[in-house]
């Protein structure tokens, strides 16, 4: 394993490993707001045991979600001393921006989970609001400072780009990227928290369970989830039509796009044939990809023929992952109509929304995973677009292929230990 | 006075926050290692309590630090991060480590095995990180020639750096610094008064201890950080500052001596906060001696007034949270119930 490889492996197992936290950390604050307010309205029991009993698995999460995000701010220094030296300065606005959001979202949830007896009602659902705002503040300007690695603005550098001249921080902030990027993310945080709490008390709902605490989480996890899915493929379509114009490489590599044409098909599935060129075994749509891509059937999609060949991604893996995170968040967005649909006509759903809901208990956070592949695979070999290589970024330390193997060890042994800590946690919710 | 020092103060802000605040925890989970006697379990309950609402507000302080040091000072976060990516990554496992398993055992794991397990993972990583952390603080402040000034051999460069006599007494001075704060704290923390003489008892012991690694350090200082040494002995500021280091320390422990808690409390983080701060005057204007001065290290102009202006802003918000966040819990003597 290169140090290279072993430096991009232990980044992305972190990132993937983080994200997850993150994601319940922007997302189950409103959850928990939301059952604290149904609670303070109606006086239901059900609902301060829900408020409790989300907070206390928040609590958790946000910890792991806190001490990995910590990880990372180092190992962008650690890993990448080369990029940081030139884009510190460059997106350390949103960064600093962002420790302020986590800082006040660690200051609130702490007033939250250990305030309730000590602070007015009053206050403290003011504090879970807070948690929630800050939260996905935070979120939002994290993605701005990757966004920025996808399409860097603001700075000027001579051919070698070891130091930035010229730096405005608001331009780089306001970076093409970055609105396309913070939405899609937002709404992927409460998509796959809402779905993903849903469907835990679907499946609970199916094995029998009755009391009326799952009928209301699963209500309120809905509520998030399913307006957030629904409005996901929007912003999907809003994001894929900036990487089109200006990513040319990571919607080529997405779609598995090897020759530039008019009317570009829609590649479902299938398998990048590397050496013939040719995506094989794919479901063909015929100009959807012109269609979605520049709403016109007949626009012209780059290719990866006009990409030089040492700047193309790695296409399998991007093409796979776009596949997974499309066709993921196709599922949900349909599921999430079909509950409201039915709910809105019936006034109830059944079994077979329970199940379509407990499948979906995992996918949401898959798809992010997925759509984190394409933003960061797609955007090699690149750390940042057009102007820094991955490799000329990393540190000269050695045996890097040490560091990455502890992290793994520490993070597999986390994750095991959270999901099994979860899992009785869930499981001692009301009968 | 530039921009670059003014913001270079806040980094330190910064740090001394993490150091009076996160270091306490920290200082938390070394008693709770250290726990024994007949009131060890009711020593553990009450570190737990102290630290539970504030301990993931208090660990933002040094990504705070991280932040604005890669913002602000680019050059001397690419240095450190490469010339001491091991300790850093140690130090990190320990960083989630602790913050792992305190969550785990407040809210996870109810049974007894559990709760002593993670209780354990706990307090060992709460000993090692500030090792590492005080470690890696030694090796700024050392002379040791930096990655910009040339490659060097794998040995002089990523362990050389921080594995010597001299940064290992800055590890341990960083250790008793925050084991000492942390019983200082705890004896404010409660009104039980056979635990607060049990924490008592241990300000005074960690007290002595800081007194003395502090002085090993500047022994040490000697070789390994001279230019460090120097601007600690011969500076305009020199007798003063160690003048009023010694006065709160001696302040902090009479004042346990005599039981006057919260004078000991606010002693105990004057004397950390004055370590600190000595430590930055004594390598200022160098950010990483003996190469690189804050102003060499600086980022551009621009970056520096945008980062300002967000310090302003989250400042704002900041800081009125943060005293509520502390009103609400450390302002009255009640039990605390966990969710």
């Amino acid at each position: 394993m290169s140090d290279l490889f072993a430096a991009r492996s232990q980044m992305a197992l972190s990132l993937a490993f983080h994200i997850v936290f993150a994601v319940i950390g922007i997302g189950m604050p409103v959850l928990m707001a939301l059952a604290e307010r149904q609670w303070q309205r109606t006086g239901d029991p059900a609902y301060l045991d829900l408020a409790k009993r989300w907070a206390r698995g928040t609590a958790i999460l946000f910890a792991v979600g806190a001490v990995s995000g910590t990880v990372l701010s180092f190992e962008l220094g650690l890993l990448w001393p080369r990029f940081m030296a030139f884009a510190g300065p460059i997106i350390g606005m949103p960064f600093s921006l962002e420790g302020f959001a986590f800082f006040t979202e660690a200051i609130f949830l702490g007033i939250y989970l250990y305030g309730r007896d000590r602070i007015s009602p009053r206050a403290h659902f003011t504090a879970a609001i807070l948690v929630a705002v800050s939260g996905a503040l935070s979120g939002v300007f994290v993605v701005i400072a990757n966004a920025w690695m996808n399409a860097p603005t603001g700075f000027t550098f001579d051919r070698v780009p070891i130091l930035a001249s010229d730096v405005h921080p608001l331009a780089a902030m306001a970076n093409p990227a970055a609105f396309p990027e913070a939405l899609h993310m937002i709404l992927a945080a409460y998509a796959a928290t809402g779905f993903g709490v849903a469907g835990i008390h679907a499946l609970l709902i199916l094995r029998g369970r009755t009391a009326p605490f799952h009928k209301y989480a699963l209500r309120l996890a809905l509520l998030v989830g399913v307006p957030a899915a629904i409005l996901q493929p929007i912003s999907g379509d809003v994001a894929a039509r900036h990487v089109a114009v200006a990513q040319p490489a990571k919607l080529a590599a997405a779609e598995a796009l090897f020759v530039t044409q008019d009317h570009a098909p829609l590649e479902l599935g299938g398998f990048p044939d590397m050496a013939a060129r040719v995506d094989r075994w794919g479901v063909r749509i015929p100009a959807a990809l012109s269609l979605l891509a520049f709403h016109d059937p007949s626009a012209q999609v780059t290719g990866l023929d006009r990409i030089p060949a040492d700047q193309w991604p790695n296409v399998p893996v991007v093409h796979l992952a776009f596949d997974v995170m499309v066709g993921i968040g196709t599922y949900l967005a349909l599921v999430g109509l079909w509950v409201l649909l039915s709910a809105w006509r019936r006034g109830a759903i059944g079994r077979a929304h329970f199940r379509a809901l407990a499948i979906a208990t995992p996918l949401g956070f898959i798809a992010i995973e997925a759509g984190w592949v394409v933003t960061e695979v797609g955007r090699q070999p690149w750390i940042i677009y057009g102007v820094l290589r991955t490799g000329d970024a990393v540190t000269p330390m050695p045996g890097l292929v040490v560091p990455f193997t502890v992290i793994t060890l520490l993070y597999v042994f986390l994750a095991v230990v959270v999901t099994r800590l979860l899992m009785r946690h869930v499981a001692r919710s009301p009968q | 006075m530039t921009l670059a020092y003014l913001l270079a103060g806040v980094v330190m802000i910064a740090l001394t926050a993490y150091a009076l605040l996160g270091g306490a925890d920290f200082g938390g989970g070394v008693w709770d290692l250290l726990a024994f006697g007949p009131r060890k379990d009711r020593q553990r309950e009450l570190i737990a309590h102290a630290i539970g609402p504030v301990w993931e507000a208090n660990h933002v302080w040094l990504i705070l630090a991280v932040v604005l040091l890669f913002t602000c000072f680019p050059l001397a976060f690419t240095a450190i991060a490469i010339d001491l990516h091991i300790p850093l990554t140690l130090a990190l496992i320990g960083i989630v480590l602790r913050g792992s398993a305190f969550s785990f055992r407040a809210y996870g794991d109810s049974r007894a095995a559990g709760v002593r397990r993670w209780g354990r993972v706990f307090s060992i990583a709460s000993l090692i990180t500030p090792l590492l952390l005080g470690m890696c603080v030694g090796a700024v402040t050392s002379s040791a020639p930096w990655d910009a000034a040339g490659p060097g051999t794998f040995r002089s460069t990523f362990i050389g750096t921080w594995l010597n006599w001299y940064c290992a007494s800055v590890g341990v001075l960083a250790l008793a610094a925050f084991a000492f704060l942390a019983a200082a704290y705890l004896t404010v923390e409660t009104t039980d008064a056979e635990l607060r003489e049990d924490f008592r008892l241990r300000g005074l012991w960690a007290g002595i201890v800081v007194g003395v690694a502090a002085l090993l350090v500047l022994l040490l200082a000697g070789t390994a950080a001279r230019s460090m040494q120097e601007g600690l002995l011969h500076s305009t500021w020199s007798v003063p500052l160690h003048l009023a280091t010694l006065g709160v320390a001696v302040t902090a422990v009479s004042a346990l001596w005599v039981r006057r808690w919260r004078l000991a409390r606010v002693a105990a983080a004057l004397e950390v906060a004055f370590l600190l701060w000595g430590w930055g005057l004594g390598q200022f204007p160098y950010l990483l001696p003996p190469n690189l001065t804050i102003e060499d290290a600086a980022a551009p102009q621009a970056t520096l007034e945008g980062v300002t202006i967000a310090l302003v802003l989250g400042g704002a918000v900041l800081i009125p949270s943060l005293i509520y966040l502390f009103r609400v819990f450390k302002s009255a003597n009640r039990t605390i119930e966990s969710p």
